[in-house]
């Protein structure tokens, strides 16, 4: 049988104890694991950000790190944004709003990167939010209205994501 | 009809709480995990193949090689033969002897998980002898063979004409030459392919999640190859990130190989592809070179276009010659050219297989075209849009005849469009006079920029058809479905937007099912621009018929006559008469006569209404419920249109291109739902960016793909692609009932042909001309020096 230790992750506040191998990338863990699905796999070497989230809410590529490395920490995946489908998050809603996706695949990853630059700038200009979003591939709505929706979450929420 | 308006979309509430169900995020129980072992060469023979080590590892259940599939490793179906395609050939699902490209499946392993698969992949040994291989189109003929029985590398050669080229050539005031080129590139979706299987051996059923556009037709395959009854086999795509035209192949090998396993080890099978085998194994397209000459008069009035080409196929040809035989009819663009001679040939490569992308060969015929109209310009002194205006089809002489079969066999016909139009609005929006102004102020400041246009027209909504279910539950709630499934191009709200404009009710109540073969089993899918022409018409025509039968059991229920009666708001009401009414909910309720108490009080008042009947409760031919089932087939493609127009800055020191704005007007016809078409626009012009600067895989001489990664192959990113100013013309179809054309590849059509003209104009100074794509900074800053060397 191959090695496995024992981790302890919190994700959006579920306390998780699973043995698991070393080589298990964080993003397999979530999704596999623990059947957090919503956080999507693009390229698996940490360039097309679809697998955004946040490890003890620092912005960090899921597919770039082995689950044993988020022993202790607290993990927010796209589940952890909302209460339900129907109490949407003021930036999931922005997105709704602003028609800021299309397959959905990246738009996790969005969303995640989205509060992370939110709590830094809570009104950031156009370009601050291209510079944020530069490390998320998108390949349905050329942008635009991701950064229309980005900037509508911002006005509504001022900060507090 | 009621209008149409923008609405936010049905689907994206569970996309955005992260509840999408894309093919990764399935897991039955038990599943298994595959991974398949490539060719590392672009051309080499297999020697021997030992999967001793691979079979005896920990947690593999199998290990597949050509051998061990036996007479199921046939070639893929041929999917769309013609008459010049003399070479046609298909892949297998794993190669034999020799394999003739890189990332061709050689074997597949079935473990545990996929790391173990991986790890026994790995294990696989495999006697290689590389052979010479054939990357550069440009030079395949007479190069090594990438099919021993395929002579000099040719699979098809299609020559075709409309009028006396010979004789407009003659007569013509002025012939001008080009040479031009147009490198591959690929769709990308962010989400890679997948597919999981599972096999019930006691039922002998079959169902299989896979990221496809196509899902009908994959179903109706694997039923013929596995030798089950296609009424045993479902095929299901569910959410699907992205697609482009890469996800609809008549079959990838993982398509065939992951339920041929599952069935063999009676477990379910999983395979997701990681990028880099998405690279190397996933369909690519462009890949043209065009050695054009065209044909005016003193009045830069184009009299006849000569144009051979060479399309690169990559090592097979699993869609015969669609790609340049769109590019043959697409090339004349919205321009009347009565005289045209084509001539293609297609050959191979040992690269991966070509078939459509975004596009499907309208760029390579627009960048062509609209090359040409730059060089008439240039040399008759005149504006681009000069030569332009005097070109175009006019708004009276539709419907325009290019004189040569389309895609789909008929005839190559344009139904309507107002190309003087767009033009004018395009100028109005980014005001070349001002431009001028401007561009010369900057040039006195060291900077350079330019202003491009370009004019395309897309032929959408090909048959052979489409069909959709609707119909109306007890709550009130409706259901359509169709085959045609969804990338992300809103289809659960645009075609909801269909079927409540003939309900009379929001369309947030209608719920669409999209690409599940066990909802839906007729059609073909979502490709070439067609779901909403082919599928949005079907839906309209059963939510008619729905309508109908509505409308006639509340005038029987209500004892009125049909034409007192209104739909709106979810109900039936008598005109004039407040509060006699029935919701639709009632009327399904009331529509079946196994009604039991459903219990809602709406419906316990329909049910009040309904008199007892004589006799069976159904009438011979009378069907329970409110729902339809209706088909639409267009005779022909409608042809949208449209012309883009964009200012850039060229940093000679650097070769860095910035678009200062970038602007859209499109028609495509009857517009269902704006924001939904812009996004698509949007969409479109960032890929068409990518493939205009960007976008380039890099094949080294032995064939291997050396930037198959995001790090190395470069995509737009939101630093990269501008604002997109986008207004609408909306010249209706008459094609079909909705009036609609499609929108899907239109973005990306143009831009490669708008970046050269603006790219040219704002390095004029240096008199720098543009004959390929893509432009990489370095590239631009060669033509720079190379312009600079000729003086």
């Amino acid at each position: 049988m191959p090695d496995r230790r024992l981790v302890t992750v919190t994700v959006n506040g579920h306390v998780y104890k699973r043995a698991v191998e070393p080589r298990l990338l964080l993003s397999d863990f979530l999704r596999h694991e623990l059947g957090l699905t919503g956080t999507h796999v693009g390229c698996e070497h940490g360039v097309c950000g679809a697998c955004t989230v946040l490890v003890d809410d620092q912005l960090a590529r899921s597919c770039l790190m082995f689950a044993v490395q988020s022993d202790g920490c607290h993990v927010t995946t796209v589940e952890g944004l909302a209460p339900s489908v129907d109490d949407l998050h003021p930036v999931q809603q922005a997105f709704w709003d602003a028609h800021g996706l299309q397959c959905g695949f990246c738009t996790s990853g969005m969303l995640i990167t989205t509060v992370a630059l939110l709590r830094e700038h809570p009104s950031p200009s156009d370009g601050e939010i291209r510079a944020a979003l530069s490390g998320n591939l998108c390949r349905c709505t050329g942008y635009q209205n991701i950064v229309k929706a980005v900037r509508l979450a911002a006005q509504r929420t001022d900060g507090r994501v | 009809m009621a209008g149409f308006s923008p609405t936010r979309r049905n689907e994206d509430p569970r996309l955005l709480a992260g509840l999408g169900s894309y093919v990764d995020d399935i897991d039955p129980p038990g599943v298994l995990h595959a991974a398949i072992l490539r060719s590392p060469h672009g051309h080499a023979r297999i020697r021997s193949i030992d999967v001793t080590n691979a079979r005896h590892h920990d947690g593999v259940h199998a290990v597949y090689t050509a051998a061990d599939l036996g007479r199921f490793n046939q070639p893929a179906p041929l999917v769309v033969p013609h008459p010049n395609l003399t070479h046609g050939r298909t892949q297998r699902p794993l190669a034999v002897d020799k394999v003739r490209f890189i990332g061709e499946a050689v074997a597949m392993v079935v473990a545990d998980d996929r790391y173990i698969a991986e790890d026994a992949a790995g294990l696989i040994e495999v006697d290689w002898e590389p052979l010479p291989a054939v990357v550069d189109f440009r030079s395949a003929i007479g190069a090594e063979l990438v099919h021993d029985d395929v002579p000099h590398n040719v699979a098809a050669r299609l020559a075709q004409m409309v009028g006396d080229p010979d004789r407009a050539f003659q007569a013509a005031a002025h012939v001008f030459e080009e040479a031009l080129f147009i490198e591959r590139s690929c769709g990308s979706p962010i989400e890679a392919r997948g597919v999981v299987a599972v096999f019930d051996p006691r039922l002998r059923t079959l169902k299989v999640w896979d990221a496809t556009q196509a899902p009908l037709t994959i179903k109706n395959g694997l039923a013929n190859m596995l030798g089950l009854p296609e009424f045993n086999v479902e095929v299901i795509a569910p959410d699907v990130g992205g697609g482009f035209g890469t996800k609809i192949m008549l079959f990838f090998a993982e398509e065939v190989l992951v339920p041929w396993a599952a069935m063999q080890l009676g477990r379910a099978v999983k395979w997701t592809e990681d990028r880099r085998e998405h690279f190397i194994s996933a369909n690519q397209e462009r890949g043209q070179q065009h050695s054009v000459r065209i044909a005016v008069d003193a009045d830069a009035r184009i009299l006849a276009i000569d144009d051979k080409f060479v399309h690169d196929t990559g090592a097979y040809t699993p869609y015969g010659m669609v790609v340049p035989i769109i590019t043959v009819t697409q090339l004349p663009g919205p321009y009347k050219v009565p005289n045209y001679r084509s001539e293609f040939t297609v050959v191979y490569t040992n690269t991966p297989c070509v078939s459509p992308y975004r596009g499907a060969g309208r760029p390579h015929g627009c960048f062509v075209m609209e090359r040409l109209i730059d060089r008439i310009a240039r040399e008759l002194r005149l504006t681009p849009n000069e030569v332009r205006r005097r070109n175009f089809v006019r708004p009276d002489e539709f419907p325009w005849d290019v004189g040569l079969p389309f895609q789909d066999g008929a005839p190559t016909r344009y139904d309507s469009g107002n190309y003087h139009a767009g033009l004018d609005l395009a100028e109005q929006m980014i005001d070349p006079t001002a431009f001028r102004a401007d561009q010369a102020a900057a040039r006195r400041a060291g900077r350079y920029l330019g202003l491009g246009f370009a004019a395309y027209v897309e032929g959408t909504g090909i048959g052979p058809y489409e069909g959709a279910h609707v119909r109306i539950e007890p709550s009130g709630k409706v259901f359509a479905a169709t085959a045609v499934t969804s990338q992300g191009q809103g289809h659960y709200t645009s075609f909801a937007q269909i079927v409540a404009a003939e309900l009379g009710c929001d369309p947030a109540d209608v719920t669409v099912v999209t690409g599940d073969t066990s909802r839906f089993n007729w059609g073909a899918g979502t490709y070439a621009s067609r779901a909403l022409v082919t599928a949005g018409n079907a839906l309209g025509l059963a939510a008619r018929a729905v309508r109908e039968k509505a409308l006639a059991l509340g005038a029987e229920l209500l004892e009125v006559g049909i034409d007192d009666l209104e739909l709106g708001n979810g109900r039936v009401a008598v005109k004039g008469a407040p509060g006699r009414e029935l919701t639709l909910g009632a009327l399904a309720t009331a529509s079946n006569p196994i009604r039991y108490a459903y219990g809602k009080e709406a419906n316990q008042a329909a049910l009040r209404l309904v008199k007892p009947r004589e006799g069976a409760v159904l009438a011979a031919g009378e069907e329970p419920g409110l729902e339809a089932q209706r088909f639409f087939a267009p005779e022909r493609a409608t042809w949208a249109s449209g012309q883009h127009a964009a200012i850039v800055e060229v940093d000679p020191a650097t070769g860095n291109v910035e678009f200062l704005r970038y602007v859209v007007v499109h028609d495509c016809g009857t517009l269902i739902n704006p924001t939904i078409v812009e996004g698509q626009i949007h969409g479109g012009v960032a890929q068409g960016i990518g493939g205009a600067l960007y976008e380039r895989l890099h094949f080294d001489d032995s064939g291997q793909l050396v930037n198959a990664s995001f790090m190395d192959f470069l995509m737009p990113t939101a630093m990269e692609v501008p604002e997109i100013e986008v207004a609408h013309l909306e010249t209706p179809s008459p094609l079909n009932p909705l009036g609609v054309k499609g929108v899907g590849e239109a973005g990306t059509i143009p831009v490669a042909a708008l970046v050269a003209e603006a790219v040219e104009d704002a390095l004029s100074p240096f008199g720098v001309r543009i004959n390929e794509m893509p432009l990489s900074p370095p590239r631009i800053r060669e033509l720079i020096e190379e312009a600079r060397s000729y003086g």
